[in-house]
Formats: structure tokens, C-alpha cells, sequence
């Protein structure tokens, strides 16, 4: 079957969806909300899959490499004869699977939400957003035209905001909601000025042809962006630059982060989709979407390998300290969002020195499964204990069996213990870093004991900690509906590891077999278990031994718990600066400066006029008096002036 | 296709309603008449897809001379193209919207439908006018109306308020008229001067006439279009006039300026346009940004929106004084998807105020729970004016800014970032004023038993809507129909640029 024959449905169908849903309102599908748009879904996944198995399986490779496929493609919007938005559809390695991740994670939402949200009042609503969520997603993973990804980078942005702020009762998930929209906005500005300067002076708006054109040293377009310089940097380095602000702000890197722990305040299955799996991953994307252009810009690519370490280390450093289940997940994104990013930074390009692309692509795909896991687990969680503070939970591993061994699972794969699905993908990144980057190397080392400690501090705190008590809880797991995804999920995080990546995501589309090494291992699996087992003496049972490393820690320990001051500083530039010192005096000037003077001109000409108004007076003989008077000065003037 | 009929129905429909009684006549009449205002709009659009798909190429179609004056040589002579179109097209969709949202006007009713129709009379003869003379003439025609509508039916300080709005808007006529009058004097066609805008546009007026007489053209347009720093008549004729006319002022009365910059200062111009182009961007940079930061300060629904239509008309101004061949077409569609999504704007707002009696942030709050309807136009009202993609202010704010980037010289880059950051600004206010009106708990228990929209204010708000995602999604085809209309522009342009 021809892929432009179906392909469109893949997004289309989410996007009826939405339509369909969102134009009932909250009423007219109120019971049948979750089934329509969890069917639809599930027809896109299905399809999604069986894209896959075609283009990696049947025929995508073409000589044995894979090629981009241009599925659909139509003119949207014309700026010039070169420049115009078009909308289409490119089947390339990351694309597809993109559209199986986003897809298969959707799909597991829709599903764990039918149990989740039974019972809200804006449950159709809330399926609505969630359509319009993975429509623009999937219209993102497979745009084949740097404004189209915009679009639907815009798109994101604001099922995002719709759905953090669902509960739109509660005053702060309406400030989380409205802080992760102007947070990303504004790193958006970074990417919308890219774009224009990646358009005009690239000439082109299609990713193929830029791509085609920035790494090709002799192209004037190539020639002319290095050449050019703005503040001693050149062009080229500058639109990557501005582009990559954008990536960062969506993937919320350091210090863009600062939207993704308050986005917390969606319900948590939107969290595990927008917050944990896809959305999130973006920036990520679009860099390995440009990475051909980038792996030419050294200094471009080291502001990529930088900000993605200092957000791994950074983030998970404050997760160690987060009381707040889902917040500790959130920073625990963005570290491994981190490493996807730094992954992409220290890699090369073609063939085996393309393993930190492969790496990074492998780490998004196993990090959607587990991290997705991670958080619908806590959603079970937080739907039996009605609290997201971990000093609520405790003692809960027998009263939700099922979530509690998926989370289980999730926690090793994060921390990195074979065989589980982040081992692969993580060990492949540090490889990647020890070849290109040493630096990177220990700081990605350090960082993964890191996570490895606080994910099992969660893990124990939750399940473990205290003992089991039954009544407080009196209702049970969860639905069927809401187990299913967990162990769908579960299994994905025990066998995904095992797919080849090498031989299905590479820079340059040439499969090729990555080599493991057992030796190269050992490091960093130890430093997990140092990890595990320091949690396990600090968490498994309650005792007063955190409390005292915390105060012995000191103010080194506040700083981690406030988040570095990070959002402090925000608060003052925003609310000080910016409206105190720009706004309120904008403001002041326009009434009392501009419009001041317009009312000071209005003011002038009434008193002039009431002045004057006495000559008016309507009184025969003083005109005649103005009359000769006037005669008599002209005349007077004309006499002299004549002679 | 006979264009007076753009004149007649309107005329016809605002004498129909003069001997009627009772507010269910006259609102049905001036409900009919509007429709088939639309339905003739749209033919309109329709005849002219027509023609140019038969291969009619021409500048202007539908062209039709009446001698009005000879002595003066003042004809009636009008014409289309795709520009005016749209033009037209927005005016009638936003006329009929502020007809359905005014369904309940109690007070004076006949004279308040009377005078909305009769300023939609004004606005279709302003865009097909070819004529300088008549072009005026509606010009004028649109400011009255307006005086009245908002000193007799507004709110707050509605006197001044009109005062202020018909002053200011009075003497930006003044100053068009200066101009206009000093390009006829300038003219020579066979020996004789002459109104007749094709008719000059073949020529080249010298450059010192264009010089000393394109600030008066274009700043006299500007005022209507709230050029900075003549826009402090937006602010309170916005927030003092009824929503219909708010409507209609925000969405229509601003274009008009936006039309005669384009039209006929800078078309008639173009050495001087060309010229001055720093200044224009100068000024219309600033109108972006301090429009956008003096809205973050506001706090009454209206006045939020008031200053960001200062903002967002600066766009137009911008995308003119850019003068590229896709910052001027961004701009006619930056004028169209303004009129529609401020005009959507202002009627949620209406509505909501109509309900509670306030526009103030502080005391509204939690409306989505109580009026889901409008509360959703509200948003999407505003995150249209954002610049979502979908919404047709995307499309238009794009198109501006990569016309506007063509330029390489550095004042016309730090133009456009600072340009393109204002939409960042502008999630903020608009995010602000949802998050405070719209979305948190109920502040107020007495408004909890309001009801939410009835069918006219949803019909009104879907057929904004409408146009506003149509040009959204599908902005291809309004950029076809504008596209001959600015090609023509742009050439005389070029012609100087080089």
C-alpha cells in the first residue's frame, strides 16, 4: 500500500476527534467521550505501526540505506517564489518512530484516562484536548518545512496550556498553565527569528533543501552565513543558536526548565504524555531534525552538548530533594532529556561516529516508555491516596500490586540496570560521551548515581517506608483500564532495549551494528546500585537518617530544595522589571504624556476660543468699528507697503 | 457585477428602518439587510474569481464613471480589486455580527440601527471609491455616525469620549484632505487635474509635491489607523462605545486608514513613501511595543483590548513601511484578521458585560463555569489575537515578518525582532486577562445564575469565527485573491526602490 493513501488519517483522525468533541461540548458525549476518542486513536496507532513496519521492514531501504519519503506535500502559504510554509508529510527513521512512539503512548493515555478521569465533569472536553494534543504533535514529528514544525510546535504549546490547565478552578494550575505558555513563547521567539534568518538567507524553508545546502561547504548560501558575522558571530551560528533557544524552551533545558515543574498541575496522565514523553522531547527533535547542519557549527553544537549537561546534572541534583511525586518525576525529565540532548551534542556524523545520534534517538524512544510508565504509575498512586506529597504514601506495594511492580521496572530502567530498556539506551550515550567528550563523560557518569538515588527514594518512599494500612485506603488499585496500560507499558520497558537501533536510526541512514561492551559497562551499572542501595539505607524503613544528612548538608540542601533560586530570579525580572520599570511606566506615559499633550492641544484651543469669543458679541456698532478699523489698517498697510 | 449595489442596499436598508416601529421591526430589517449585505459581498467575491479566472488581468474590475462634478472634474468612479474585496468582505461580515449583537438594544433602537447601517454605507463606499474626492466623501461619512453612536449609547465618559474620538478623527481628515488636495493641484493629465487615483497612479508626481505631501496623506490615514503617537482616541472611543460600535470601529473604521495609507499615500507616493519608510517604521515599531506594554497594565477587558488593536494595527503600518512585495500583502491580511478577531473580542467581551455589569478583571472570574460559550470565544478569541496558528492572525503576523526581514539593513532587522517579540508580550496580557476573567473559581456568587450566550451572540460569534479559522487553515486562497492587488502596488514601488 502506498503511504499517501493513508497517511494523512494518522493525524486526521485525533484531529476529528478534537472537532468532534470539543463542538459538543461538555454535555452531548459526556459518557461516550473516552470511547470515541480512544477508538480513534487506536486506528492512528495501528497505523502508526504498520508505517513502521513497512518503512523499516518492506521498503524504506533503498541500497541499504533508508531514504526520506516525501508522502504528501502541498503549498500552504506562499511568501516568494523560494519561501512558503508548506504542509507535508517526510517518512524518514526519527519521523517514524515518532509517529509510533506518539502514537502508542497516546493511545496508552486514552486508555489509563477512561479509568483516571472517570466522573470529571469536563470529561469530554478533557478527550477533546487530548486529540487536539496528538494531532499537533504527530503534524510536528512529520513536518517536512521548518515553519510547519513551528506550527505545530505552536500547536503543542497550547494543548499544552489547555491541559495543564484542565482543572481551571484552581488558581494555581491556571498560573502553571499560563507560565508554560509565555515560558515556551518566548524561547519560541529565539526559534521564529531563527527561522527567518535560517529562511532568508538559506532561501529556503524545506528542511531537505537547507539541510542540503548548510553542510555542503561550497554552496553560496553556506558561504555567505559564515562569512557574515553579527557580534563576532557568524550567521550560521547565530539561527542554529536561536533555533536550538526554541528546542530548549520546549524541552525545558536549563535555564528554560522553570515551566515544567509547575506543569505538574495537569492531571497526571496529561503529564505523562505532554510532560514526560512526547512534547517534551521536541527540542530534541528538531536538533537531530537540523543535526546534519548542526554537526557542522562547533560552537553551535557545543551550546547544544553544554545546556544539555548542566540540565541533567542540575535537575537531577533538585530531584534528589523534591517532596512532591510528580515534581520529582518532572526534573527527572528534563536530566534525561539532558542526556538526549548532550547525546546529540558529542556526536558525530555517518556511520559509526554517528552512535550519540543513534544514542539520543534510542534514549527518547526507551525514555517515552518508562517515563510514561513512571507517571501513570503515580497517577494509580495519587488516585488511591488523593495526595501527591510523598509523606502521605508509604506501605502501598500490597495494596497496588500490579503498579507497584510496573514501577518497579520503570525505576531500573531509569537507573540503568540491565536488562531493562534504559540500560541500552543510556549506556550507548555514555559510550558516545567517553569517545567525543570526557567532560560530558563524568558529568553523564555522576549524574546517572544521581538518578538511580532518587528514583529508588521515590520508589521506597512510596511502596515501602511505612506499614501497609489498609483502612486508610478503603478503595482499591484502580480499573482495568487503568492497569492495562501499565503492564503494556511495562512490557515495552523490558524489551525495548533489545531493538537494534543502530540498524534502524542513524545520522546518515546507513544501518550499522553497535558494538557492546561488557567492561565498558561495569562503571556505570555500580554507580547505579551505589545509588539503589544508598536510597535503600536512607528510605526503606522510617528513620531519622535523611533528616539528619539534610541538616548536616545545610544550605547546600536549601539551595536544592528552592530549585537553585532559579524561579526567584524570574519572579524578579517579570514582576519587578519588566512590569514595574517598563509596563507601568509605558502605561503612565500614554495617559498622561501622549494623550496628556492631545488633551493640552483640546485644552489650548477651548481657552483661545473662549478668549476670543467676546469680539463675537453681536452688537452692530462694534462690528462696524472692527470693520473700519480693519479698512483703515489695510489701507494703512497697503500705502506704506506700495510706496 | 454592478457596484453601486454596495451603496444601495445599505442606503435602502438604513431608510427602510426609518418609519418603523418597535424594536423587533427594526432589528429584523437591519438583520435582512445586513445578510444581504453578506450574500452580495460574497457574490461580489465570487464575479471576481470569475473574471480573473477568464483571464481578465486588469488592475480594477466591475469599473463604473459617473460625472458628479465636472467643473472640479470630480467623477463617481469605482472599482475592485482582490484588496478591496477583502476589505469588503470584512466589513459586511462584521456589520452583521454587530447587528446579532445588538438584538436587545432597548434605547433608541431605530436610530441606533440607523446609524450602524448607515456607517457600513460609509465603509463600502471608502473601499471602492477610485476617486479621491469620493473616497473622502465616505470617509467623512463613517466619522459622525460614530460620534453619535458613542455619545448617545456608550458608556463611562461617553461625551468626552466621542468628543475626543470625532475630534481627533476630524482632524486626521483634515490633514488627508491636504493631501489630496495637494496631489490634485500636482496633477497634469492632458492639461487638466485630476482626483482619479488609476488616473495618477500612471503618473509620477514630482518628488518634492510627494515629499511635502505624504506626511499629510499618510499621517491623516494614520490617524485612523492609531498611528503613535495619534492613537489616544483608541483607547476610550473603544471602551466608551457600545459593542456593535466597538465592533465596527476596532474592525472596520481602523482598516479604513490602514486601506488609505496603503491606497493612496503610499500607491500615489511611492518616492516619498520610500523615503520616509524609517520614519513610518519608526513609529509603527513603537506603536507594537508600547502598545503591547501599556495593554499588560490594563485591567478593564475593554481598554486590554483597545491597546492591543494599537498594537496590532501597528503591524499594518509596519508591513507598509517595509514596503516588500510580502510585508505589504501581510499587511492587508493583518487588516482583515484584525477587523475579524477584534471585532470577535469585543463582542464576547459585550456579552460578558452585558451579564455582569463589568469589564473589571478583578471582578470577574470563574465565567467559564458560568458561560461556557462565551467564555470559550473569549479564549479563542484571544489566543487568535496571539497569534495562534489556525487563526488567521498567524498567518498575517508571518507573513509581515518575513517581508519584513527581506531587508538586510539593520534598522529594519531590530524593527522586526522587536516586532516579533511583542507576541510575547501579547501571551502575557491575553493569558492574564483569561486566567483572571475566565478561569479560576467563581469571585462573584451573584453572577453564578447568569445565562450563557442565546442564539444571535452565538451566531454572530460563529460567523467571526468562521472567517477567522478559514483564513487560518486555508490562507492560501486569501492570499491568491489579495496577491494581483498587491503585485500591482508593489510594481510602482519597485519601479522607485530601484
Amino acid at each position: 500500500m502506498n503511504y499517501s493513501s493513508y497517511i494523512a488519517l494518522i493525524p486526521l483522525l485525533p484531529l476529528a476527534g478534537f472537532l468532534m468533541l470539543g463542538m459538543g461540548g461538555k454535555d452531548r458525549f459526556k459518557g461516550s467521550a473516552g470511547g470515541i476518542g480512544t477508538f480513534l486513536l487506536l486506528i492512528s496507532a495501528a497505523l502508526a505501526a504498520y508505517t513502521a513496519y513497512q518503512y523499516f521492514f518492506v521498503n524504506g531501504k533503498i541500497q541499504d540505506v533508508y531514504q526520506p519519503v516525501t508522502a504528501l506535500k502541498f503549498t500552504w502559504l506562499s511568501f516568494s517564489e523560494n519561501l512558503s510554509i508548506d504542509m507535508g508529510i517526510v517518512l524518514d527513521p526519527i519521523s517514524v518512530m515518532m509517529l509510533v512512539v506518539v502514537t502508542f503512548v497516546s493511545l496508552m493515555v486514552h486508555i489509563f484516562s477512561l479509568g483516571y478521569m472517570k466522573g470529571e465533569e469536563r470529561f469530554s472536553t478533557y478527550y477533546s484536548f487530548l486529540g487536539l494534543f496528538t494531532f499537533s504533535m504527530l503534524g510536528l514529528v512529520i513536518a517536512s518545512n521548518i515553519f510547519q514544525i513551528y506550527i505545530f510546535w505552536e500547536l503543542v504549546g497550547v494543548s499544552s496550556y489547555l491541559l495543564i490547565g484542565f482543572y481551571y478552578k484552581r488558581p494555581a494550575a491556571v498560573a502553571a498553565a499560563k507560565k508554560a505558555f509565555i515560558v515556551t513563547r518566548f524561547a519560541d521567539l529565539g526559534f521564529l527569528i531563527g527561522i527567518l534568518v535560517l529562511g532568508l538567507n538559506g532561501g529556503s524553508l524545506d528542511f531537505n533543501t537547507l539541510v542540503e545546502r548548510l553542510t555542503d561547504p561550497q554552496s553560496p548560501q553556506l558561504v555567505d552565513m559564515t562569512a557574515t558575522s553579527f557580534l563576532g558571530i557568524s550567521v550560521i551560528t547565530w539561527a542554529l543558536t536561536l533555533v536550538f533557544i526554541g528546542g530548549a524552551g520546549k524541552s525545558a533545558m536549563f535555564p528554560l526548565h522553570v515551566w515544567l515543574p509547575d506543569a505538574m498541575e495537569g492531571p497526571t496522565p496529561v503529564s505523562a504524555l505532554i510532560h514526560a514523553a512526547t512534547m517534551v522531547v521536541a527540542g530534541v527533535y528538531l536538533v537531530a531534525r537540523l543535526f546534519p547542519i548542526f554537526y557542522f557549527n562547533h560552537l553551535a553544537l557545543q551550546i547544544v552538548t553544554w545546556v544539555g549537561a548542566l540540565s541533567a546534572v542540575i535537575a537531577a541534583i533538585i530531584a534528589c530533594t523534591q517532596t512532591d511525586i510528580k515534581r520529582v518525576l518532572a526534573y527527572s525529565t528534563m536530566s534525561q532529556i539532558g542526556y538526549m540532548m548532550f547525546a546529540l551534542g558529542v556526536s558525530g556524523y555517518g556511520g559509526e561516529a554517528g552512535l550519540g545520534y543513534t544514542a539520543s534517538m534510542f534514549h527518547l524512544f526507551t525514555h517515552a516508555f518508562f517515563k510514561s510508565l513512571l507517571f501513570l504509575g503515580a497517577g494509580a498512586v495519587i488516585h488511591l491516596v488523593h495526595s501527591n506529597e510523598i509523606k502521605d504514601m508509604g506501605g502501598l506495594q500490597k495494596l497496588m500490586p500490579v503498579t507497584h511492580f510496573t514501577f518497579l521496572i520503570a525505576c531500573l530502567a531509569i537507573a540503568g540496570i540491565p536488562p531493562f530498556a534504559g540500560f541500552f539506551s543510556k549506556e550507548e550515550i555514555l559510550l558516545a560521551a567517553s569517545l567525543h567528550h570526557p567532560i560530558i563523560y563524568y558529568i553523564a557518569l555522576v549524574t546517572s548515581g544521581i538518578t538511580a538515588f532518587y528514583m529508588f527514594r521515590l520508589y521506597f518512599s512510596i511502596f515501602w517506608h511505612k506499614k501497609t494500612d489498609k483502612e486508610k485506603q478503603p478503595h482499591g488499585e484502580g480499573t482495568v483500564s487503568m492497569k492495562i496500560p501499565l503492564i503494556l507499558l511495562g512490557a515495552g520497558t523490558l524489551l525495548a532495549g533489545f531493538i537494534p537501533f543502530s540498524s534502524l536510526v542513524t545520522t546518515d541512514g546507513i544501518p550499522y551494528h553497535s558494538e557492546f561492551h561488557l567492561s565498558f559497562s561495569l562503571l556505570p551499572v555500580a554507580l547505579g546500585i551505589i545509588g539503589i542501595a544508598t536510597a535503600y539505607i536512607l528510605y526503606f524503613r522510617q528513620n531519622d537518617r535523611p533528616q539528619r544528612i539534610s541538616s548536616t548538608l545545610g544550605g547546600l540542601y536549601q539551595l536544592a530544595y528552592k530549585k537553585f533560586y532559579i524561579d526567584e530570579i524570574y519572579l524578579f525580572i517579570t514582576k519587578k522589571i519588566i512590569f514595574n520599570l517598563v509596563g507601568k511606566p509605558a502605561a503612565w506615559f500614554d495617559r498622561h504624556i501622549v494623550d496628556g499633550c492631545i488633551n493640552g492641544i483640546a485644552t489650548v484651543t477651548a481657552s483661545i476660543s473662549s478668549a476670543i469669543k467676546g469680539i463675537q458679541s453681536g452688537k452692530v456698532q462694534q462690528y462696524a468699528l472692527y470693520f473700519f478699523g480693519g479698512i483703515l489698517t489695510l489701507a494703512i498697510l497697503f500705502i506704506y507697503l506700495w510706496t | 457585477m454592478n457596484l453601486l449595489l454596495l451603496i444601495i442596499l445599505p442606503l435602502v436598508t438604513a431608510l427602510a428602518i426609518l418609519p418603523l416601529k418597535g424594536l423587533k421591526q427594526v432589528r429584523m430589517i437591519a438583520f435582512i439587510g445586513s445578510l444581504a449585505q453578506l450574500l452580495l459581498s460574497t457574490g461580489l467575491l465570487i464575479a471576481y474569481w470569475k473574471e480573473r479566472s477568464s483571464g481578465n488581468m486588469a488592475a480594477m474590475l466591475f469599473e463604473d464613471h459617473y460625472t458628479w462634478y465636472k467643473a472640479l472634474l470630480i467623477n463617481f468612479h469605482i472599482g475592485v480589486d482582490g484588496i478591496s474585496i477583502s476589505m469588503i468582505l470584512l466589513t459586511a461580515i462584521v456589520v452583521l455580527a454587530g447587528v446579532l449583537v445588538s438584538w436587545k438594544q432597548e434605547k433608541w433602537n431605530k436610530e441606533f440601527f440607523f446609524l450602524l447601517i448607515l456607517l457600513s454605507l460609509g465603509a463600502y463606499g471608502f473601499f471602492i471609491s477610485l476617486d479621491l474626492f469620493t473616497l473622502f466623501f465616505f470617509l467623512e461619512l463613517a466619522v459622525i455616525p460614530k460620534f453619535l453612536l458613542i455619545g448617545i449609547w456608550g458608556s463611562g465618559k461617553k461625551e468626552y469620549s466621542a468628543m475626543k474620538l470625532a475630534l481627533m478623527l476630524m482632524g486626521g481628515s483634515a490633514l488627508v484632505f491636504v493631501g489630496l488636495a495637494g496631489i490634485y493641484f500636482h496633477t497634469d493629465i492632458n492639461g487638466q487635474h485630476s482626483f482619479d487615483l488609476m488616473q495618477i497612479a500612471g503618473t509620477r508626481l514630482p518628488l518634492e509635491v510627494q515629499k511635502i505631501f505624504f506626511p499629510f496623506a499618510f499621517i491623516g490615514f494614520g490617524v485612523f489607523t492609531a498611528l503613535f503617537p495619534f492613537h489616544t482616541w483608541v483607547p476610550d472611543g473603544h471602551s466608551s462605545a457600545p459593542t456593535a460600535a466597538s465592533m465596527f470601529l476596532a474592525g472596520i473604521s481602523m482598516k479604513l486608514g490602514g486601506y488609505g495609507c496603503l491606497r493612496v499615500a503610499t500607491f500615489l507616493m511611492p518616492d516619498a513613501a520610500h523615503e520616509y519608510a524609517w520614519i513610518i517604521i519608526l513609529l509603527s515599531t513603537i506603536a507594537i511595543i508600547y502598545g503591547a506594554l501599556a495593554t499588560m497594565m490594563q485591567t478593564d477587558l475593554k481598554y486590554i483590548n483597545a491597546y492591543s488593536s494599537v498594537s496590532h494595527v501597528g503591524f499594518v503600518i509596519l508591513g507598509i513601511g517595509m514596503l516588500t512585495k510580502t510585508s505589504i500583502a501581510g499587511s492587508v491580511m493583518q487588516m482583515v484578521s484584525h477587523g475579524l478577531i477584534t471585532a470577535l473580542f469585543f463582542a464576547a467581551i459585550g456579552m460578558i458585560y452585558d451579564r455582569t455589569h463589568t469589564r473589571d478583571m478583578a471582578r470577574l472570574g470563574g465565567l467559564l463555569k458560568i458561560m461556557p460559550f462565551i467564555s470559550t470565544v473569549f479564549v479563542i478569541a484571544g489566543l487568535a489575537s496571539l497569534g495562534l496558528p489556525g487563526f488567521s492572525g498567524f498567518v498575517a503576523e508571518m507573513t509581515i515578518f518575513m517581508g519584513s526581514w527581506q531587508h538586510a539593513d539593520n534598522l529594519y532587522r531590530i524593527a522586526t525582532i522587536l516586532a516579533c517579540a511583542s507576541i510575547v508580550v501579547t501571551a502575557v496580557y491575553i493569558l492574564r486577562a483569561a486566567g483572571k476573567a475566565i478561569m479560576g473559581p467563581v469571585v462573584n456568587t451573584a453572577y453564578e445564575s447568569l445565562g450563557d450566550a442565546r442564539w444571535n451572540e452565538k451566531l454572530a460569534a460563529g460567523i467571526l469565527l468562521l472567517g477567522i479559522v478559514v483564513i487560518g487553515v486555508a490562507p492560501f486562497w486569501l492570499s491568491e485573491l489579495i496577491g494581483p492587488g498587491t503585485e500591482n502596488l508593489i510594481q510602482k514601488i519597485a519601479a522607485v526602490v530601484k
